[in-house]
């Protein structure tokens, strides 16, 4: 055998590795209480009259519609996509059960069973991990936990349709103060058509005692997903936030744009993180998620600290780019992301750090790892305006590549107004080689684990930033189990 | 323990390896030496199973195994370790929770229980100790930014936990200082054992002063031209590989 052919047996077994089927591929059975498709001011109207919202959300949606209206899909990114018709999406869909559940007792059993697919058994969570989980089905939020040890500290969080009804005051104040309404196409249609998300708000000086998580999952057939999310950490509160999905398996495409928006005051600190695995579509590149994200922290108050770190592994696109606007002086903002793409997945994501304040400083670590015909693209924008004396950034952007037909991509853009500020770039990019395979090998470990070893090791400075609970999934999710590792 | 019989290896339809007979007995140590290119790591490198080598010709047994057919982590676990002339950098991976996996994987297979990470650390620091290496090797990422004398160091260690039954050292001598050479050379005396081979190729008669090896070999060109005691290392160093290989011709 030559040594070539010897490689590429090994690149074989490296897709087969990586191509190892979508396990989370079913769909739940439960009557949907569903919009026929289309999206005009009517169809808003009504999705807020079913949510028996307030006049100043109509408002809000009717607006970002409207401006939507006027816009067009960004095609600046490194992203091959195919056309979407937003006229064939039906923009509602609750599963049909009256009333939220006030305890799992009431809770769907199907739908419990569906989370226990995913491997989120929520009960179990309950006790288990101190982790409240406020689970959104489809659109409408289905179980909430631990709500009222929270409500003890003062902490809101609940769907954010309750909050919508119970919070108006904080929703009318904050919601579209991060990303404006017509930031970007993606943005305004979910500000037109939301169903639901998160609302989270952390009184002043205080620290939430546990994580707060949220699992989303697609559901009913040809349901566009929009999710909203809305974190507001008052001055020197905390709060770290995990935000997970899986996905059913599905033929045709499924849009997922959602927004998340972040405010952190005087001293705040905002954790931020993400597993996200939505199906990526086949072996050959038919169906999978289409995922267009607008993440975006205010770092609004003096030394607040917004930090983001997502682990991306499943959808056919995504478009996704979480920023911090450091406004406050002395500031801080955070981004790290691990982004895997195989078969024909595509990935375009990156961040984006805006320094106004002075003193203002952030980290960017970047680890795309692409297989089969993936496409994975770094975009990063660092801007630093006049004002931001002592500004610093550090960003690194490393690539892996495993086989020859997928590829990786950079484009850091810098932007700096002010000249005594510091802004350092690193990138790389390797190959998983055959001597670190044999090696492990030769340590009696086999290749599939040798692979998972070197790809986990690859993405350490991100993994060791995700909390504990996540931390195992997301290793998992990349193949790996570097579970109760010393050192 | 181990039987080469004529054996073949070629690499992109370069024939390296041109006919090596060689038996190691249980509790033998045999060293190899030869000129640079002569094959030597390839030898090493074939037994391991790197697959880049192909073998043409020959037949290998180990421990009573057709070792030819087993996968390389399947040789490993089976008790074969080598000791690379380069060990690799693994960024990222901690040297520790590397050596516990592939311990357990060895164990496992060999039908024992797997230990968990309290009683491996046990395990893995009284070697250090022994071994008289630093600690921190062991929170370390594996071999990464080592000084080339710790990565062979290093690789010591492995060997030590994992407890090999047939140890090739792949020139573990070359690039070590006066003392981290007595450290691998205690290293490799304390494991010798009635029932563990080993296999030293180096090209300094020093390291065999340490490990007194039971044969010495010399390959040129991938045979085995000359075998002998302890005494033709002594030889070699004096009169140069031109003497044997003069002789032969
Ligand atoms: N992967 C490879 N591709 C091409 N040629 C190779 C490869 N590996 C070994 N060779 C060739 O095989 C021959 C033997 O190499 P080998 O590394 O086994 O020598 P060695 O005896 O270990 O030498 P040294 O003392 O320098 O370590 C050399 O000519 C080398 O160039
Ligand atoms: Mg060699």
């Amino acid at each position: 055998m030559s040594d070539k052919t010897h490689l590429s047996e090994d690149e074989q077994h490296l897709e087969d590795l990586t191509n190892a089927d979508y396990k989370y591929g079913f769909v739940t059975d439960i009557e949907s209480d569903s919009l026929p498709p289309g999206l005009d001011e009517e169809v808003i109207a009504a999705i807020s009259a079913k949510k028996n919202e307030p006049p100043f959300m109509l408002e809000f949606r009717l607006r970002a519609f409207r401006k939507w209206q006027q816009m067009e899909e960004p095609d600046w990114a490194k992203l091959k996509i195919d056309p979407v018709d937003y006229q064939a999406i039906s923009y509602f869909s609750a599963p049909k059960k009256k009333d939220g559940p006030k305890s799992l007792d009431e809770v769907d059993p199907e739908l419990l069973e569906t989370f226990e697919k995913l491997g989120i058994p929520l009960g179990e969570r309950e006790r288990l991990a101190g982790v409240a989980v406020d689970a959104v089905f489809d659109s409408v939020s289905v179980a909430t936990t631990f709500k009222e040890k929270l409500t003890e500290l003062g902490i809101i969080f609940c769907p954010i349709s309750e909050a919508v009804q119970n919070h108006p005051e904080l929703v009318r104040k904050y919601l579209g103060s991060v990303v404006p309404t017509g930031d970007n196409f993606f943005s305004a249609l979910n500000s037109a058509v939301f169903s639901d998300g998160s609302f989270v708000y952390i009184p002043k000086g205080v620290r939430c005692p546990m994580e707060l998580s949220t699992y989303f999952r697609i559901n009913a057939q040809n349901t566009g997903q929009f999710e909203r999310t809305l974190i507001i950490a008052d001055e020197g509160a905390q709060v770290s936030y995990l935000e997970g999905c899986t996905a059913p398996m599905r033929d045709e495409n499924q849009l997922h744009a959602a927004v998340v928006e972040l405010v952190a005051l005087d001293e705040a600190k905002i954790k931020y993180s993400t597993v996200q695995n939505w199906y990526p579509g086949d072996k050959n590149g038919k169906g999978g998620i289409y995922n267009f994200v607008t993440k975006r922290g205010l770092c609004a108050g003096r030394a607040s600290r917004i930090s983001w770190t997502q682990v991306e592994t499943g959808s056919a696109i995504t478009w996704k780019y979480p920023g911090c606007i450091l406004k406050g002086d002395d500031s801080v903002g955070e981004f790290y992301s691990v982004a895997l793409t195989n078969n024909f997945q595509q990935a375009d994501t990156g961040t984006k750090m805006v320094h106004i304040g002075k003193n203002t400083s952030s980290t960017v670590i970047s680890k795309g790892i692409s297989a089969g015909q993936g496409q994975n693209t770094y975009r990063g924008l660092v801007e630093i305006h006049r004002g931001a004396e002592g500004a610093r950034n550090f960003s690194q952007c490393d690539s892996m590549l495993m086989g020859d037909r997928c590829g990786a991509h950079t484009f850091p853009y810098i932007d700096v107004r002010n000249p005594k500020a510091k802004v350092e770039h690193e990138a790389t990019t390797s190959k998983i080689s055959e001597d670190q395979i044999f090696f492990c090998q030769q340590r009696g470990i086999d290749l599939e684990e040798a692979v998972s070893m070197i790809v986990n090791g690859f993405c350490k400075e991100v993994m060791s930033e995700l909390p504990m609970e996540f931390a195992v999934e997301a290793q998992k999710l990349l193949g790996v189990s570097l579970e109760g590792s010393v050192g | 323990m181990i039987k080469i019989s004529d054996l073949h290896a070629s690499i992109e339809g370069r024939e390296i390896i041109r006919g090596i007979d060689l038996e190691v007995r249980p509790g033998e140590v045999h060293a190899i030496m030869g000129p640079n290119g002569s094959g030597k790591s390839t030898l090493a490198n074939v037994l391991a199973g790197r697959e880049a080598y192909e073998v043409t010709q020959g037949s290998v047994e180990f421990l009573g195994k057709d070792l030819l057919e087993l996968e390389p982590e399947v040789r490993a676990r089976e008790g074969l370790f080598l000791a690379f002339q380069y060990p690799v950098e693994i960024p990222g991976v901690s040297n520790t929770y590397f050596l516990r996996v592939a311990l357990n994987e060895i164990r496992r297979h060999q039908g024992l229980d797997e230990l968990d990470a309290l009683d491996f650390l046990e395990l893995v620091r009284t070697k250090v100790r022994e071994l008289h290496m630093r600690e921190d090797l062991l929170e370390r990422q594996l071999n990464t930014g080592f000084s080339g004398g710790e990565k062979k160091k290093n690789e010591i260690l492995h060997m030590a936990v994992l407890e090999p039954k047939l140890a090739i050292l792949d020139e573990t001598d070359s690039g070590l200082d006066i003392d981290a050479l007595r450290i691998v050379a205690d290293g490799v005396n304390a494991l010798r054992a009635e029932n563990r081979s080993f296999i030293v190729v180096t090209h300094y008669q020093r390291l065999l002063e340490y490990i007194v090896p039971d044969r010495v070999h010399v390959l040129s060109e991938g045979r085995i031209v000359r075998s002998g005691g302890s005494d033709l290392a002594l030889e070699l160093e004096e009169k140069g590989y031109g003497w044997v290989q003069e002789e032969q011709a």
